[in-house]
């Protein structure tokens, strides 16, 4: 489905009238609702719908992979690729490789994280929407697409009503 | 200063009366915190600037000579190898960890009032980390083949030696860094973005776009965000717990009397924490002050720091008395010697120094007064940190100089370039420092702003988690 070209915003004081405005208006079943906030609105994420994020799949995935990349770095360093022989330890002294396994494990699943959530929020963006200079600022909004079926004027209309002081349409 | 005000307990341990008043709203954390970055830097920090300067320079020029002649301008000679350089690199290393307690797991303990301090620790953190790397790299001996402390095919067909913690250390450190220059950026990106849309002027909106990467402050972005932010804090939780363990695995794995102990791992850490939180206090003192954020950075933030050196000086007070006590309960002549050693022979300045500072003096916070004393808590931060440098300065060199031999036992003289590179570290430290407090938000205003005490209880009808 295409993304609507427009969308109704309504800008909000508080984090908590936003949170029933979102809850509200999806249950009138409006899809592609976003809300625009200067810091993370607890519940905002159920108010909305948005499922878990996946990033922490790919923690977990490259932390451990990393783990056991340093591990086998290490072994195929110290006892196959040139064994030596360091006070008569075993070449496989593995007790001695876990700090390092133990780094790779934080240092790959931290970049990974790194580049997975910029990912997950398609940024860098050159050119970012920016629908108000205040949401980053003491504003909070709630963004309606119009969507096909919705009339302009039933969300104004709601929005007015959950509490917004300022309403207007724009493209997305 | 503080401002008391009957709000209902919010979420945490500490009643947020004490912290932020409830007459600060959103828009004044954005002006107030943004303020110093727009405007032309006062006197004091120009000042502080210079200075900070003057000693980069003075550091640059050791380094200079050391380069150019070699490692003999320095007072190191056998039996005392180690003594400046590791002395300053465990220092550093260790000031680091107060930064990312802070950030990582006063975050996972959900303190709320973190979020006053966590911004300028995380750069204390990173700054701190930056300057203890470059000591090992230096005392090398030969700097330009640093690289080779990596694991990479070669033309040479070596490899590392995996099994030393030397080499543990350059893995730990490394990570270390880069994780927390990773979290850090993390936190500042939606603080770029907020400086964007206040846009004074083109340039200030390109720079500021591009460091924000085109942040929006999307409920989809945030969502995805707050995991990963979580992520990180867990992973920066286990970095605090592991990075000065690897750190005390330098001496503890190895068997020179004084170093050989399992004490040293947790005992590290907690010095590390102390150390570090009486250097952000020094830094939140002077910050606070330089750029009129005390409102923000309140008396009562101060005094729950205090608390925590206070706590982790009675640890490291208690692993002091500790160690006499396994020196004396392990029969080993030669550990029980060190011990005396330390304490009544030559370098017996240098252990009451260290003892006076880090395990008599913060007692002062026992006092609620003393606590919230700013004059107090800025000569204690002070000489917590004079103290917490001659402990490493006493654990390195009174366990070499006197080791199983007496024929082979020295003394160590520094020359005029061991403190030429330890004043430079402290330039290169505060420059950075204040490079960072000029130009970068020094609050993390976004987390601040979802902590106001105006916007507690009003959030309450949200589901959590």
């Amino acid at each position: 489905m295409a993304k609507p070209s427009a969308a109704v915003i309504g800008l909000f004081d508080t984090p908590d009238s936003i949170l029933h405005a979102a809850a509200a208006a999806r249950t009138k079943g409006w899809r592609g609702l976003d809300a625009v906030t200067p810091f993370p609105v607890h519940g905002m994420e159920h108010a909305l719908g948005l499922g878990m994020s996946w990033v922490p799949y790919v923690t977990l995935g490259m932390g451990l992979l990393g783990g056991l990349a340093g591990m086998v770095l290490q072994i195929w360093t110290s006892a196959v690729d040139w064994p030596l022989n360091v006070g008569g330890k075993p070449f496989v002294s593995w007790p001695a490789f876990v700090p390092v396994m133990f780094e790779c494990a934080i240092l790959i699943g931290g970049i990974a994280t790194f580049i997975a959530m910029w990912m997950a929020c398609r940024l860098p963006k050159a050119r970012p929407r920016i629908h108000d200079e205040r949401l980053t600022d003491d504003h909070f909004a709630l963004v309606v697409p119009l969507a096909e079926g919705v009339a302009e004027m039933d969300v104004i209309e709601f929005l007015k009503g959950a509490g917004a002081h300022e309403v207007r349409r724009v493209d997305q | 200063m503080s401002t008391r005000v009957d709000t209902a307990p919010a979420e945490g341990v500490f009643p947020p009366e004490d912290l932020l008043s409830r007459d600060i709203r959103m828009r004044d954390v954005t002006r107030d915190v943004v303020a110093p970055t727009e405007r032309f830097p006062n006197a004091m920090w120009w000042a502080a600037f210079l200075i900070a300067n003057g000693m980069l320079g003075v550091g640059a020029y050791t380094i200079y000579l050391l380069l150019v002649r070699g490692q003999g301008i320095f007072g190191l000679q056998i039996p005392v190898g180690w003594a400046f350089d590791i002395t300053n690199f465990v220092f550093w290393v260790g000031i680091g960890h107060a930064g990312t307690l802070i950030s990582a797991i006063l975050y996972l303990l959900r303190q709320k009032w973190r979020t006053a301090v966590n911004r300028s620790a995380e750069a204390m953190t990173i700054f701190a980390v930056m300057t203890a790397g470059i000591f090992p790299l230096l005392h090398t001996g030969r700097q330009w083949l640093g690289f080779w402390l990596m694991p990479y095919p070669n033309h040479r067909l070596l490899w590392v030696n995996f099994r030393s913690p030397l080499l543990w250390d350059v893995f730990a450190v490394s990570t270390y860094l880069t994780i927390s220059l990773l979290f850090w950026y993390t936190g500042l990106v939606p603080d770029f973005a907020t400086i964007r849309d206040r846009g004074r002027s083109l340039l200030r909106k390109k720079i500021f776009g591009a460091l924000s990467l085109g942040w929006t402050g999307s409920a989809r972005d945030w969502n995805h965000y707050e995991k990963a932010y979580l992520l990180f804090a867990g992973m920066a939780t286990a970095l605090v717990l592991s990075v000065h363990t690897v750190v005390s695995y330098d001496f503890a794995s190895s068997i020179i009397p004084g170093w050989h102990t399992t004490l040293f791992p947790p005992y590290f850490v907690a010095r590390a924490i102390f150390s570090g939180f009486a250097m952000v206090v020094t830094l939140l003192i002077i910050m606070r002050r330089m750029f009129r954020l005390e409102h923000l950075i309140t008396i009562g933030h101060l005094e729950l720091m205090n608390k925590i050196i206070l706590v982790t000086g009675l640890m490291v007070g208690f692993s002091y008395c500790t160690e006499f006590f396994i020196a004396w309960y392990s029969e080993n002549p030669f550990e029980q010697y060190v011990f005396l050693n330390r304490a009544f022979r030559p370098f017996a300045w240098a252990f009451w120094i260290m003892f006076v500072c880090n395990a008599v003096v913060p007692q002062v916070f026992f006092f609620k007064r003393m606590r919230r004393s700013l004059p107090v808590m800025f000569v204690v931060s002070i000489l917590v940190n004079v103290g917490m440098w001659f402990e490493r300065f006493n654990i390195i060199v009174t366990s070499l100089h006197r080791d199983f031999l007496p024929s082979s036992w020295d003394t160590f003289i520094p020359t005029i370039y061991d403190f030429g590179w330890t004043i430079g570290a402290f330039g290169l430290f505060f420059t950075l420092f204040l490079l960072f407090v000029r130009f970068f938000p020094v609050i993390a205003m976004a987390e601040m702003k979802a902590g106001l005490p105006n916007l507690a209880g009003k959030g309450k009808a949200a589901q959590h988690g």
